[in-house]
């Protein structure tokens, strides 16, 4: 499989703020990529840079297999980006800009961009400055999806979208899925990113973090088991990744490093398990992990 | 009074937003007033000397459409004052509308005020902690000024007369700027309607002073009512009370505006516009025409009267040679020819620098679109940065370029007609405004070279353009040496029609104006945007 975006040791800084600081990122070709992060953790900069928009102090970035700094117009007609912050004109109508972003790109399909806009229910004869912020951010949307473009680039796209935008939202990018196209979707929305996207890169403090797919990173969590054993247990403060363990006469309750639960599971069965309940980490739990500062980290280093 | 609520904490972030700005403004008002007022008396020791300068400038058309009469040709402090009595007023009335409409539209637009609202604060708040912040600004302005020019050594009752003309202009037009504020959505657009007021009111003066027949018209513009305060000349204080009403109408009509209207709207509620966009809106150049083309023919019609009211009234130059000595000054002035050359060739400059106003402006317009993240979108498609950069740099070219040509033009078939000679006058005239762009381009480029070096000192461009207006105005007064006079690239425009023209420095300065831009380009084409 080929990678549409490739990022490998970026620097970026602003004067004295450090806002990329060595990230690595992959995108593979046709798999939609969300990128996770606390706010100022870089995702905007990096985004920001595979557009050729900042240069970056050091590392390297291809971006459907080109140089976004020198040929970054080539490269944009391939590409459609949807800002966090969408401002339009004020006396341009929403429907001009559609029109004027898509022909600058290349070119869009009316037919689609007639479909889309029925779908997010846009007025497209109203004026930038009369428009909402959900409904600016709708224009970019539908700028974005009705042209035909290899890579979507969106920036928290769904930031002011209303719960039923939000669902005509997932249907596109799902969609968008089965047409083939690669999107990197940066948000901060968990159900979002669960449901739509592939694999997820979890970026702090300007580095990437964690990589793969939901599956790889609940491996790399801590499931919460609670038993009743037949008789009281031992050995198991000592088994590597238990923690938070407590003990009372026949029950037992713990956290284990998802990696190691096998352990846990053979040590609990030499006592006799009655009753057993484990719970696999919510999402939140996972991302949490990641947003909260320090203390969280090195847990999860040496469970690596 | 719960409508007030707040105001003093407007009232109060306002002056340390502008911490540095206004105790800049007033300290450049101060000095500009004292200073030529120092050189002046330094120039003119007696009263004879004072008189045959005064009878001078008031034989020279140019000068008096320009700055307006003198009033008492023996008066020290007006001889001294003239250039800054009603141009000054216009540079304070100037201040005070956009600082009024920087504290009240603008924040509006921004949304910054519907954050503010949503605490405490009251309905009128806003408007009226931006009129006292202005009101407050000219009456600083005018005390000082009245102040230092008593220590320069002119009388005390015309200094204080002197600035309460500079005070009441600048209420005045708060008051303008407090309404507009309420007319459009835009401060841009509230800004702009604000400069046509105090245009109409400048050249409406201008006519007033141009002769006898015509003094009548001053007493219909705020501006003509602050100078018919003839400082130093009678110093009739009482007409004061003609600006003053005024602001007490506009006021009022503002806040019955702002009673009415919803926050963030404007009088015109915007209509509806097209679904798709016409066939042509699919270039950056297409669109930087749509963002410019209103204001262009704003400016474009705004010169074209401009250009049409200077031919008229150089046609009534023999006008001002009333008395047998004026007469004999003009002769050796060159004649009535000479000297309706020297009045168009002065006119010229001006629309020179007027138009260098709209070439920073929209030069500006980079940056703005940059910072209002509109630029990033536009660069995240096929555009590359040179052609962003180019839709709008050529819309400050040709646009400059366009409101020359237009002023040139009127000018030309104005005085032609009364004069009989059209065929004559309309070349001459087109000349002699087109050696104005030279200047123009390079004062657009330097803003252009600005956005690509230092983006955020691209405001720094009106600065130098303040500059370069001072040198010319009163480096000679100020005896500045020539080395600095140099530096303003209008001083080597050479003065049509009547003077002599030489290419060089019309070559000199297009070649200059091009490398900055080529600068600016390359500049901006390796930095980060945003
Ligand atoms: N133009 C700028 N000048 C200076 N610092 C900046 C600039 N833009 C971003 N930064 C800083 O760089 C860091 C990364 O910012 P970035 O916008 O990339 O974060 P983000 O992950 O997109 O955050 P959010 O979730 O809030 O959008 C932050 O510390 C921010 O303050
Ligand atoms: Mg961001």
């Amino acid at each position: 499989m080929t990678s549409a975006i490739v990022v490998s040791g970026l620097h970026k800084s602003y004067g004295v703020t450090h806002a990329l600081d060595g990230l690595d990122l992959e995108v593979a070709t046709g798999e939609v990529h969300g990128f996770l992060g606390p706010n100022g953790a870089g995702k905007s900069t990096t985004i920001r840079v595979l557009l050729g928009l900042l240069r970056g102090d050091s590392g390297d970035v291809s971006l459907l297999g080109g140089d976004p700094w020198h040929d970054a117009a080539q490269l944009h007609r391939r590409l459609a980006y949807v800002p966090g912050d969408v401002n339009l004109w004020p006396n341009l109508t929403g429907g001009e800009v559609i029109d004027l972003l898509g022909r600058l790109r290349g070119g869009l399909d009316p037919k689609k961009r007639d479909e889309l806009l029925r779908r997010f229910d846009l007025d497209p004869t109203k004026k930038g400055r009369t428009y909402s912020k959900g409904n600016r951010q709708k224009v970019a949307l539908v700028a974005a999806l009705a042209s035909d473009v290899e890579l979507l680039i969106l920036d928290e796209p769904t930031s002011g979208l209303d719960p039923l935008m939000e669902e005509v939202f997932r249907q596109c990018i799902e969609e968008e899925r089965h047409r083939d196209r690669t999107v990197l979707l940066s948000s901060h929305i968990l159900s979002e990113v669960e449901a739509l996207c592939d694999r997820i890169s979890i970026i702090r403090k300007g580095k990437v973090v964690e990589t793969g797919t939901l599956a790889d990173l609940r491996h790399l969590t801590r499931t919460s088991v609670q038993a009743e054993l037949a008789s009281s247990p031992n050995g198991l403060a000592k088994l590597p990744g238990v923690h938070g363990l407590e003990v009372e006469g026949h029950r037992v309750r713990c956290e284990v490093d998802t990696a190691q639960l096998d352990g846990l599971m053979k040590q609990l069965a030499a006592s006799g398990i009655k009753n057993l309940v484990a719970q696999p980490p919510t999402l939140e739990e996972l991302f949490l992990r990641h947003y909260e500062d320090d203390t969280a980290e090195p847990a999860l280093v040496d469970a690596r | 009074m719960n409508d007030f609520v707040g105001t003093s904490t407007l009232v109060r972030l306002a002056l340390r937003r502008d911490r540095v700005l206004i105790p800049l403004w007033v300290v450049v008002f101060v000095l500009m007033a004292a200073g030529s007022a120092q050189a002046s008396i330094d120039l003119y020791p007696d009263e004879k000397s004072r008189i045959e300068a005064a009878t001078t400038t008031n034989s020279s058309p140019a000068l008096v459409s320009l700055y307006g009469r003198i009033f008492d040709p023996s008066s020290l402090g007006e001889l001294s004052l003239f250039k800054l009595t009603a141009f000054g007023a216009l540079l304070v009335a100037l201040l005070a509308s956009m600082l009024v409409v920087r504290h009240t539209r603008a924040e509006e637009e921004s949304g910054r005020l519907e954050l503010l609202s949503a605490g405490v604060l009251g309905r009128y708040a806003a408007l009226t902690a931006g009129l006292l912040v202005s009101g407050l600004t000219v009456v600083l302005i005018g005390l000082l000024t009245a102040v230092s020019l008593i220590g320069v050594g002119l009388p005390v009752a015309g200094s204080f007369a002197f600035g309460l003309v500079w005070t009441s202009a600048g209420l005045a037009f708060a008051g303008v700027g407090g309404l507009t504020a309420q007319l459009t959505e835009g401060a841009r657009a509230a800004n702009g309607l604000t400069a046509i007021v105090l245009g109409v009111s400048y050249v409406l003066r201008a006519i007033g002073d141009s002769s006898d027949g015509t003094a009548w018209v001053s007493w219909l513009s705020p501006i003509g009512w602050s100078q018919q305060i003839r400082a130093y000349a009678g110093d009739r204080v009482v007409v004061a009370l003609a600006p003053l009403a005024l602001l007490v109408v506009l006021v009022a009509a503002a806040y019955a505006l702002l009673r009415r209207r919803d926050i963030g709207a404007g009088l015109v509620r915007p209509r509806p516009g097209p679904a798709t966009a016409a066939a042509s809106l699919r270039s950056p150049l297409a669109l930087a025409w749509r963002l410019h083309r209103g204001s262009l023919y704003g400016w474009g019609f705004a010169f074209l009267l401009l250009g049409l009211v200077v031919g008229n009234i150089a046609s009534n130059v023999d006008g001002f040679a009333g008395s047998e000595s004026a007469k004999e000054l003009i002769q050796k002035l060159g004649g009535v020819d000479g000297i309706t050359d020297a009045f168009l060739s002065t006119e010229m400059g001006v629309l020179g620098l007027l138009a260098s106003a709209f070439g920073i402006q929209a030069a500006l317009r980079l940056r703005s679109e940059e910072t209002a993240l509109r630029a990033e979108p536009l660069l995240a498609t096929g555009v590359t940065r040179s052609r962003w950069l180019s839709s709008h740099v050529l819309m400050a070219l040709l646009g400059t370029t366009l409101l020359i040509v237009v002023g040139g033009l009127g000018a030309g078939i104005s005085s032609g007609a009364e004069l009989g000679n059209t065929g004559r006058q309309v070349p001459r005239l087109l000349a002699a405004a087109a050696v104005q762009l030279p200047a123009i381009w390079l004062v657009t480029a330097l803003v252009v070279l600005l956005f690509g070096v230092a983006p955020k000192l691209v405001t720094a461009g009106w600065f130098l353009f303040g500059a370069f207006l001072l040198i010319g105005q009163f480096g000679s007064i100020f005896d500045l040496p020539q080395s600095v006079m140099n530096l303003s690239p209008y001083g080597h425009t050479p003065r049509l029609p009547g003077g002599d023209f030489s290419a060089t420095p019309v070559v000199w300065l297009t070649v200059i104006a091009a490398a900055l831009i080529v600068a600016g380009y390359t500049t901006f084409r390796r930095r980060d945007i945003g």
